[in-house]
């Protein structure tokens, strides 16, 4: 096969265009756009594991259209919260729409981040010199967890209100200051009018901080490059090629797929990744039989029910995310690519398996074997982190990793 | 040349303390801010309610609401406020007498804000090993003295300040 196919690929816009010559002269972000959104390397063995990041991007793309035109609508007022949602699903034009867009797209949006993470975890994306470009992408984590957390407690049903004393509640569990910190984020004495206020105004504020830290996490991207399957770095000209055509084409079969999914629960199940409950009235009077937060919460959550322990447990499940910071330096083995180390894989696959009971769990009632069941899957949660990466390369055999991404490809390719 | 050594420590040090000025004021600027998400006053003045208490039946629960929070007003029967009594302090995590949460000559009437010191579900009446109260969210149990005997909550019910404007009205606040 030839490589020499006639295009003008090589070719920058600026050279193309007399126009694009003329702004770029007086203005200069058409070439730094170009430069780092379609000319930038990137190794060429990269698989569909690598279209969740800009998957996730689409994600809070979608989130903030479809949730600025909801808020178009919606008002944030504990006496008309509940039923301006009400208007925008029966009596605003396609609201019914916009609304599910918002809902389900949440959900897909943990989705991709959930398997970007994974991603990240089995090729040890982690690893020098991304430790910087890791930790900003566990902001990104903390922060979409917030702004989905108060974007819940918007709709004012039963379990908005639960869901939010709940979760407030878990700062009351911090010695001295806890009551005061908690009477402070509420506004009052209870989960009230302030508190629904301020949550609005800043589930508005926090995407467009989210798109801040996603510019901060693709300029670290592009300054370390991105990891790849063989975890191996760039070496010469031949392991890379550029982002456009390439990899826009290969992102766009990912978001086809995406897409398919989202609009699989769009369409036929808009309410099958969300509690019943919440269709009904918050009432500050009547708790409901069982607080479950949404399905994306629930391994944590498990966690937090796992420790007999008030402030143990809001520890134990804070602690879980922050673990994530010290991986850089908890993960030991000389070779970044969990492709390369069978032994690693059997218990990476048993940490996933393990993370998605926790879930199950995390959605149980807490009685019986389902306490003793999150204890053990919290232990081993932490053992995976503090255990098994530290002291697994004492122990396991390694494959030879490959002299090159290049090399890599043409081995999988055999040309 | 020793000058502009001097110069340059000079030049530090007022740096150092405009830095410094600056730092405070931006601070001291932000706490309005901060505090203007505390509990407005008329949130706080949401002070007190009276209660008429003449219609509760013995070893029933009325809830009423104070500061947006339920209030248990609990009329305890005899065999309840004689286990509320018995229990050995050594046995209590939060440890408190019964006497220590209701009003004397009043043993009857138990009021206490009905608000899970775990989380803050709303904890159901009569239910629970102790028969004082139980907490659905995370299974914490109460005693009838609404002390806390089992489950993850760390306190008892707390008390709200309360007193018998008659023998038929309480004001709670």
């Amino acid at each position: 096969m030839s490589n020499h196919i006639e295009n003008d690929f090589g070719q920058s816009i600026t050279e193309k265009s007399k126009v694009a010559k003329w702004i770029n002269d007086r203005l200069p972000f058409v070439a730094t756009i170009e430069n780092t959104l379609f000319k930038h390397p990137y190794p060429k063995n990269l698989s569909y594991w690598w279209s969740f990041g800009s998957i996730a991007g689409i994600a809070l793309v979608v989130q903030i259209l479809s949730g600025l035109f909801l808020a178009m609508h919606y008002t944030p007022n504990t006496k008309m919260a509940f039923e301006s949602v009400e208007h925008i699903m029966r009596d605003v034009n396609y609201g019914w729409l916009i609304r599910y867009i918002h809902a389900v797209g949440a959900s897909m949006f943990f989705v991709a981040l959930y398997a970007h993470i994974a991603r990240g975890l089995y090729y040890g994306s982690y690893r020098a010199p991304r430790e910087l470009l890791w930790w900003l992408g566990i902001v990104i984590f903390l922060a979409t967890m917030g702004t989905a957390f108060m974007g819940y407690v918007l709709p004012w049903g039963q379990m908005s209100f639960w869901g939010a004393t709940v979760i407030t509640n878990l700062f009351s569990a911090i010695p001295v200051v806890g009551e005061s910190i908690v009477s402070w984020l509420w506004g009052g004495f209870s989960v009230d009018n302030p508190t629904l206020n301020r949550f609005f105004v800043i589930h508005f504020l926090l995407p467009f901080v989210i798109i801040g830290i996603v510019l901060l996490h693709l300029v670290a991207l592009h300054a370390v490059g991105s990891n790849n399957p063989s975890g191996v770095e760039l070496k010469s000209k031949k392991d890379s090629i550029p982002f456009h055509p390439y990899f826009t084409i290969k992102d766009m079969v990912g978001f086809v797929g995406f897409f398919l999914v989202f609009g699989y629960f769009l369409f036929f199940y808009p309410n099958a990744l969300g509690h019943p409950d919440n269709y009904i009235p918050a009432n500050p009077m009547v708790t409901p039989a069982h607080i479950v937060p949404e399905w994306y919460f629930l391994p944590f959550y498990a966690i937090l029910r796992a420790v007999p322990d008030k402030l143990g447990g809001v520890l134990m499940m804070f602690g879980a995310i922050i673990l994530l910071f010290f991986l850089p330096y908890l993960d030991r083995s000389k070779i970044k690519s969990g492709a390369l180390r069978p032994l690693f894989q059997k218990f990476f696959w048993l940490f996933i398996f393990n993370f998605v009971l926790l879930g199950y769990l995390g959605k149980s009632p807490a009685e019986g074997w389902y306490i003793w069941a999150s204890r053990l899957a919290t232990f081993y949660y932490y053992a995976y982190f503090l255990l098994i990466l530290p002291q697994l390369p004492k122990f396991e055999k390694t494959l030879p990793e490959p002299e090159s991404i290049d090399a890599h490809y043409r081995a999988k390719h055999k040309h | 040349m020793s000058e502009s050594v001097k110069d340059e420590k000079r030049r530090k040090l007022l740096a150092t303390t405009a830095y410094a000025t600056a730092g405070v004021g931006a601070a001291c600027a932000i706490l309005p801010f901060i505090d203007s998400m505390n509990p407005a006053k008329d949130v706080a003045a949401l002070a007190s309610v009276e209660v008429d208490i003449s219609n509760i039946k013995v070893g029933e629960e009325k809830k009423v609401m104070w500061r947006g929070k339920p209030i248990f007003v609990r009329r305890r029967n005899e065999a309840e406020i004689k286990a509320a009594q018995e229990v050995e302090l050594s046995e209590l995590r939060d440890p408190e007498t019964d006497a220590q949460r209701v009003k004397p000559g009043k043993e009857e009437w138990l009021i206490t804000i009905g608000i899970c010191t775990h989380l803050g579900c709303i904890p159901i009446m009569g239910e629970g090993e102790y028969k004082g109260w139980f907490c659905p969210c995370h299974g914490s149990q109460y005693d009838t003295s609404a002390r806390i005997r089992k489950g993850p909550a760390p306190k008892n019910l707390a008390v709200p300040p309360y007193e018998f404007v008659s023998d038929k009205i309480i004001k709670i606040g």
